[in-house]
């Protein structure tokens, strides 16, 4: 009897534990204070996180309004990116500045619960404090609109969101993945490719439980549309020079002049808009990765 | 009787599988051959343009005149219903193609709209040559991003 009386109160403490463990954390409120945004320089963060490409509407031609609708399969169920443009109802215009750093850097939403990783905020972890706030302030530029976000169309057990509290705790952290110090050029490229543009999402291969094997970083991973394969952009596959990687980023265009397809457009629409040194940082760091 | 319907049965199966196995494969090269050119020219292009390759004006507007004559093919008979990447192999050709057709031709034009943007400023000097890449590339892209299957 006592034995088992041990053994519920060893059960409830680590139940106790657990759901400590797996709580959400924002980032306190005053994280940020003292930190003025500057709208302009929000935009180019905007551009290399690539935010639109997925909260824009399907097939939408004014790519700032985030109006939300674009669906994402995956093994736990569908996706659907949600209204983040300013509206005060439907999107996120009653936010703070504190709320939205939460959001890109925790994963959590301003009631407190834990968003699903399709969001990228593992990589938007690594934001610096002043692109969060210049950011922030781009946002205020944004067209608001009134389309209403729709749920998720996840089922039984993903639909439990304490249980993105433990893949936060097997995934999340805030560690580079091409570790150490670094010359000015890779330092930005890495900043570009592992916070803000997220390549690893899509182009590193992820464990069983979804998150991504950085072991086999940036080596690339089956389409999560099902079809097809992301390539791998580590020198041993991805035999392109500096600048071919960079002209690639620009116009789309490959060396041998095929054209980029899919996702990946989005994705070049924006660095096409960044500076040409950004995107020789890019490269610079693709080319010097192991 | 029962045997003749049986042989009706097999002659209509015999039908149908034949239209299945439709042989696609000279649509298939014509297309592919005629990206094949476009890619060589937006090469020379592509090549003047990063200064890879030294500017002359006079190749680069007969490059520009080939992305034109190339945007004129009638894409009809390259098109056939039914050779989609579902229903036969060697493309990545989707089905939004068909089920979507009147995207996919405008796609189309503005692939002839960008090209005759570079018609226009080939010959006019190295400078003018990046612009016009980037709209080819935006054209390129546009329905690649909706049309083609990934790799």
């Amino acid at each position: 009897m006592r034995v088992f009386r041990g053994l519920i109160l060893v059960a409830v403490l680590v139940a106790a534990a657990g759901w400590w463990m797996t709580r959400p954390r924002p980032l306190p409120a005053d994280a940020l204070a003292g930190l003025e945004g500057d709208a302009a320089r929000g935009e180019t963060v905007f551009l290399a996180a690539g935010c639109a490409s997925c909260h824009a509407a399907p097939e939408a031609t004014d790519k700032r309004v985030l109006s939300g609708g674009q669906r994402f399969a995956s093994d736990f169920g569908t996706f659907i990116a949600p209204n983040i443009s300013p509206d005060p109802t439907h999107g996120i215009g009653g936010w703070t500045g504190a709320q939205f750093a939460s959001a890109l850097r925790r994963g959590v939403s301003p009631e407190g619960r834990h968003y699903y990783p399709a969001f990228p905020y593992t990589a938007y972890a690594k934001m610096r404090d002043q692109d969060v706030v210049d950011l922030w302030a781009f946002w205020q530029t944004l067209p608001a609109s009134a389309t209403p976000s729709q749920p998720h169309e996840v089922g039984f057990p993903f639909s439990i969101r304490r249980g993105v509290g433990v893949w936060k705790l097997l995934y999340m952290n805030e560690n580079w993945v091409v570790a150490g110090d670094l010359d000015p050029e890779h330092e930005r490229g890495r900043y570009l490719v592992e916070a803000l543009a997220h390549c690893g999402e899509c182009h590193t291969p992820r464990g069983p439980l979804g998150g991504l094997d950085t072991s086999r970083w940036l080596s690339g991973a089956p389409n999560p549309s099902g079809k097809g394969e992301i390539p791998a952009l580590t020198p041993d596959r991805l035999t392109w020079d500096a600048g071919e990687i960079a002209y690639y980023l620009e116009t789309g265009f490959t060396p041998d002049y095929d054209s980029a397809g899919g996702h990946m457009v989005a994705v070049v629409e924006n660095f096409g808009k960044l500076t040409a040194e950004d995107r020789a940082a890019v490269a610079a760091y693709v080319k010097a990765l192991p | 009787m029962k045997k003749q319907v049986f042989a009706l049965a097999t002659a209509a199966a015999l039908i149908a599988t034949g239209a299945v196995a439709q042989d696609y494969s000279a649509n298939l090269k014509a297309r592919q051959g005629q990206f094949r050119i476009m890619a060589l020219n937006l090469g020379i292009l592509g090549g003047m343009a990063q200064g890879k390759i030294a500017y002359q004006a006079e190749a680069a507007q007969r490059a520009a005149d080939t992305l034109v004559a190339v945007s004129h093919i009638n894409p009809g008979p390259l098109w056939p219903e039914g050779s989609d990447n579902m229903s036969v192999d060697g493309t990545r050709a989707m089905p939004s193609i068909w089920d979507e057709n009147a995207d996919f031709l405008a796609k189309w034009g503005g692939f002839g709209d960008a090209a005759a943007g570079m018609q226009q400023v080939a010959a006019t000097g190295q400078e003018a040559l990046g612009p016009a890449m980037g709209k080819l590339g935006g054209a390129c892209k546009a329905c690649h991003d909706k049309h083609r299957a990934p790799q």
